[in-house]
């Protein structure tokens, strides 16, 4: 049995100049996978992932989007792209033209595309179907380039940023989206700055920094998460006590032995990603 | 064959949009559409000397305006656009999708269609009710000038997508584009008597369609002795078809190989 790879990356390498963005990436993302990519500002985020897209050409390496290779120049490529959806880190075309007019013109493209109806209500554009873009809000806005994204019913989805500027309600449905579109099969690569939603969403999460892939992993296990010392906290003498241990069972054993039963306050906590984020990003400066 | 069909059904649908989107933006409406005809008021009003027996110089203008025109709706505005478009996304988005750049093209060509017809029909109607224009009454003149039309305006179109990889940005399209249309207008003979410019100017005019393009109008609405006034006494509509079909051929070829989606 083989596992199919919807993405294969292998030595990637993109300089601009004298700049190197992207400096020896590899990557493998199986087919029906979300991945998500974290990293600081300038990481070379933006830079890997529309290499994949076909907009920019490695310097060296080797790429494959659904075993073709995103570069081929003619008409593949168009055949291709039937199967690709982008939403890319930042926008402002189509200013004068409507949700719905952007959206059903866009349908027009693929071979099959999802219903415009639909797609409407998944992305919560419904009350806004005939503003213009330009009249959109930020959120808004993106939440129009999520549409666009998905329209052609693509079995690779690639997701730069998508949830710049989403309030916390249209973070959670977008999260649903991704999710439905998960059980459809489809595969998701997607960048973030939200530690939370690469969490909730990812099946993997890669580190970059520097044009490097720091690490790989589950969001459970990334950095030795599942490994990182527990907080164990609970209140005593009037004041909150905090101790970090690997072993919190037998610690809360202890404590309620010593309580003689309710510990007050008890709150056991793990690292969130985000800390071990910010302190593998942290050990590298 | 399916292949064709849907590059050109995609291109219509295309241009439905860019009309959609062209008469949504009342810069490019008014700079586009109607700039032409404001300037045939100022001229027209303002110049009405007489150039030669039975023609007055509004006259002249009107037909080095109708020629403009078919500058203003293709070259002038495709070369101000497209840069635009590189700027906002507009291209970047549609490179990411399975449209073919074909039906962009097309998109575009039938967009300057429309807007060269409403240009060409508001210069006539103005022209003739207010500047004395006289509509040709003989057949082969208005065949004359539909091929004229045809030919220029494909022309101008191909050109505009060519020189849209010049301008650095879409900010900066229009103050590199605009000079270059009004210098050529000047020294092609919209503005003034083409005969009367510098030798120099006219011979580096001939070099570029608008030149010819304004003699062959010129052919379609003045009497036809004005021929005797013109360069080389006659109207020279081969060398007009000539020349334009040129520009055409390596302004297609160029469009085609120098095209670009992204500034990078
Ligand atoms: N077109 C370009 N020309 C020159 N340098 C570039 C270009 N695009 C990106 N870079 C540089 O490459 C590096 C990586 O940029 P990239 O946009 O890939 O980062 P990113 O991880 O997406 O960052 P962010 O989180 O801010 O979006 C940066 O140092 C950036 O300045
Ligand atoms: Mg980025």
């Amino acid at each position: 049995m083989s596992i199919t790879h919807a993405i294969e990356v292998e030595g990637l390498v993109k300089k601009y100049g004298s700049k190197t963005a992207v400096d020896g990436i590899d990557l493998k993302v199986e087919t029906g996978e979300i991945f998500a990519l974290l990293g600081p500002n300038g990481a070379g985020k933006t830079t890997t992932v529309e290499i994949l897209e076909g907009y920019r050409k490695a310097s060296s390496g080797q790429v494959k989007v659904l075993d073709f290779d995103p570069a081929t120049k003619g008409s593949a490529g168009q055949r291709w792209r039937n199967r690709i959806g982008i939403v890319l880190q930042s926008t402002t075309d189509a200013a004068d033209l409507s949700v719905i007019e952007t959206i059903s013109h866009y349908a027009n493209y693929y071979e099959n595309p999802r219903d415009v109806e639909q797609v409407i209500d998944e992305v919560g554009l419904r009350e806004k179907i005939n503003a213009k873009a330009r009249e959109l809000s930020g959120g808004q806005r993106r939440r129009l380039d999520v549409a666009l994204g998905i329209i052609g019913s693509p079995e690779i989805l690639f997701l730069d940023e998508p949830t710049t500027g989403f309030d916390p309600e249209a973070r959670r449905s977008f999260w649903e989206l991704i999710r439905t579109l998960k059980a459809e099969g489809k595969t998701i690569l997607l960048t973030t700055h939200y530690l939370d939603e690469a969490q909730e969403l990812a099946d993997r999460v890669g580190v970059i920094n520097n044009g490097k892939i720091i690490e790989i992993g589950t969001p459970q296990t990334l950095g030795g998460r599942n490994t990182a010392p527990a907080k164990v906290s609970w209140l005593e003498n009037g004041k909150q006590q905090v101790i970090e241990t690997k072993d919190p069972t037998t610690e809360v054993i202890r404590l309620n032995q010593r309580f003689n039963g309710q510990i007050p306050e008890l709150e056991v906590s793990r690292p969130n990603l985000e800390e071990i984020y910010l302190k593998m990003i942290g050990e590298l400066k | 064959m399916k292949f064709l069909g849907e590059t050109l059904r995609i291109g219509i649908l295309r241009s439905g949009l860019e009309l959609k989107q062209f008469l949504r933006q009342r810069e490019s409406v008014v700079f586009t559409l109607f700039f032409p005809v404001i300037l045939l008021f100022i001229f027209g009003t303002v110049f009405k000397d007489t150039i030669a027996p039975g023609v007055t110089f509004s006259q002249y203008f009107v037909a080095g305006m109708i020629a403009s025109g078919l500058v203003n709706t293709g070259f002038q505005q495709l070369a101000i656009t497209i840069p635009m478009e590189r700027d906002d996304g507009t291209l970047k988005r549609l490179r990411g999708t399975p449209m073919s750049v074909s039906s962009y093209f097309i998109g575009k060509a039938l967009l300057v269609t429309f807007l060269m017809i409403i240009q060409t029909a508001l210069l006539l109607f103005f022209g003739s009710v207010v500047f004395d224009l006289n509509l040709p009454t003989q057949a082969s003149l208005w065949w004359n000038f539909t091929w004229l039309v045809v030919l220029g305006s494909a022309c101008s179109t191909v050109l505009g997508i060519a020189f849209s990889v010049v301008p650095k940005s879409g900010r900066g399209a229009s103050a590199v584009v605009s000079p270059i249309v009004i210098i050529l207008q000047f020294f092609s003979g919209v503005f003034f008597v083409f005969t009367s410019l510098p030798n120099w100017m006219q011979q580096f005019a001939a070099i570029f369609p608008l030149k010819w393009l304004t003699q062959g109008m010129r052919s379609v609405f003045l009497p036809e002795e004005f021929a005797t006034q013109e360069v080389a006494g006659n109207w020279e509509l081969g060398k007009t078809a000539l020349v334009i079909s040129v520009w055409l051929a390596l302004g297609l070829i160029f469009a085609i190989k120098s095209f670009k989606w992204s500034r990078e």
